[in-house]
């Protein structure tokens, strides 16, 4: 579980997160969707404390912020694009992150189910991107996370470790993990995510199971869905207290839309 | 699911690990392999053209003076900003940022300072030109030119964490390196000749110390007691103090050429939004 409370965040005059509230519930996939510059990636920077919010705050179940150092250690994170040490082998990569994380078995058969066991002995500038994109993969849930961060995940995987992450994801999920995604990939989004958490300018302006998603804007297809609520004025949609999960969802109501 | 845990590691102990794996792959970055071969072949030219040891100690400063700060600036700062988006992932670690920062100083810091003092010490050792009096006076000049490395990649993380766009930020290293390595003596230069007839000691002195090129230039040279080399400051600098007092505060102003760069680095660092 994470709760995103009240968070502001703007970089000099420009507001980019405001008054963003948001819960995410264990155990369900939570896509973060929304327009280009919507604020996705501020999001998650503040909750991997790489930005201070200005305002608000970002907590784990037990309430611990989750800027606290040994907060992060519950975190997989998976960036869009991966960069290691390019002089460092694969092996040496992970060998400083398990250094680490002393308190805990890294899975090693993700090595295998992602296919890069036979790759790490090579320094990373050797590696392609798609191998460095499993590296990262397998790094993210290493670990065995209870929440997972992961920013557009899929681009530059093969479809065979595609299907190896999306499985992995699942079982994340299956056992309890709370999970974040973001991603343009509508057909990622129909497999994988649980709710949507639609971002415009800064704030959720949905949250919700991607049926109430469809049934709120008439929509038949999850694109046509979201592709409706780009189209949407910000102006027409409230901000609201949202939190993903069954217990509690604002309705994106039909009428709104001009 | 993982359990939430105390982080079991000391600071310390964080450090190390990430300035041993940085290390490693600074070690292998051909910029540093090859400012290493720079370095011994610079050495090994000196000592063949000045016959021995001092000679070629005096005539290896400049050529020091000049390239620790440039490497250690300018490809240092290039190196950092690559190196970003590793930061990045290494700050979603639980890894206190304090002890992320001082690992990866170090990581930088040591692989340079090594290249360094073996690309210095090579030469003399293959050459047999360590005798009793080149020896310490290599010894001086390795460890004044550790402490330089140590000053410019204090400068070179404080340039990267300030300025967030790379090209400004090495453009500001760029700058940086000019005006301490090439520019700064012939302005004080200018000045003391322009204010020849006023007491202006005192003003030069300080000046110098403003400067950690100038201040390691001075401490070399008052060590190895060549005063026909010695820039106008250091020259002034000298007369003021003597030898050995001269360089102990000389030391202590390079230390603190050190400390201050990278305490703001540190303290940038810790309230940096990435």
């Amino acid at each position: 579980m994470i709760r995103i409370s009240d968070v502001h965040k703007r970089f000099g005059a420009i507001p980019v997160l405001r008054s963003l509230n948001l819960a995410l519930t264990p155990g369900r996939v939570t896509a973060v969707v929304g327009p280009n510059a919507a604020g996705k990636s501020t999001l998650i920077r503040c909750i991997l404390g790489l930005s201070r919010p200005d305002r608000g705050s970002i907590t784990l179940a037990d309430g611990r912020d989750v800027r606290l150092p040994a907060a992060r250690a519950a975190i997989g994170y998976m960036p869009q694009q991966p960069s290691f040490p390019d002089n460092l082998t694969g092996h040496e990569v992970l060998a400083m992150l398990d250094a680490l994380r002393p308190d805990v078995v890294p899975d090693g058969a993700l090595l295998e189910r992602f296919q890069v066991a036979g790759q790490l002995d090579k320094p990373v500038r050797t590696l392609s991107g798609g191998t460095r994109q499993k590296l990262s993969a397998v790094i993210a849930f290493r670990y065995r996370p209870s929440l997972l961060i992961l920013d557009e995940p899929t681009a530059g995987l093969d479809p065979l470790a595609a299907s190896v992450f999306k499985s992995a994801v699942v079982a994340a999920r299956d056992a309890g993990a709370t999970i974040l995604l973001t991603t343009h990939v509508v057909a990622e989004l129909a497999v994988l995510a649980d709710e949507i958490a639609f971002l415009l300018d800064g704030a959720i302006r949905f949250a919700g199971p991607i049926a109430v998603l469809l049934h709120d804007t008439g929509a038949t297809t999850l694109d046509a869905a979201l592709a409706a609520l780009m189209q949407t004025p910000a102006a027409n949609i409230p901000a609201a207290t949202l939190e993903c999960g069954e217990s509690l969802r604002v309705r994106l109501v039909r009428e709104t839309r001009v | 699911m993982t359990a939430i845990v105390a982080v079991s590691l000391s600071r310390v102990e964080l450090s190390w690990i990430i300035a041993l794996h940085q290390s490693r792959d600074v070690l292998r970055k051909r910029w540093v392999i090859a400012y290493a071969i720079v370095l011994t072949v610079a050495g090994d030219l000196m000592l063949r053209l000045a016959g021995s040891g001092p000679s070629a100690l005096v005539s290896l400063l400049n050529v020091v003076l000049l390239l620790i700060p440039l490497i250690a600036l300018i490809l240092g700062s290039a190196s950092l900003y690559s190196a970003r988006e590793f930061t990045e992932l290494l700050l979603a670690q639980p890894i206190p940022r304090r002890a992320l920062f001082i690992g990866l100083y170090f990581g930088l810091t040591i692989p340079l300072a090594a290249a360094t003092a073996l690309g210095l010490t090579l030469p003399f050792v293959v050459e047999h030109a360590l005798d009793a009096t080149t020896s310490p006076m290599l010894a001086m000049l390795v460890a004044i030119s550790v402490l330089l490395v140590c000053v410019f990649t204090a400068l070179a993380f404080l340039v990267t964490v300030s300025v967030n766009d790379r090209a400004r930020g090495l453009g500001v290293a760029v700058l940086a390196w000019l005006g301490m390595g090439i520019l700064y003596d012939g302005l004080v230069l200018a000045l003391a000749t322009a204010f020849r007839d006023w007491p202006i000691e005192r003003g030069l002195l300080a000046a110098m110390a403003l400067n950690p090129i100038d201040l390691a230039r001075t401490i070399l040279l008052l060590r190895l007691d060549v005063a026909a080399l010695m820039g106008y400051t250091g020259a002034v600098f000298r007369a003021a103090f003597g030898t050995t007092g001269g360089a102990t505060i000389a030391i202590l102003a390079l230390g603190l050429w050190v400390a201050v760069p990278w305490w703001l680095g540190a303290r940038a660092f810790d309230r940096k939004d990435f």
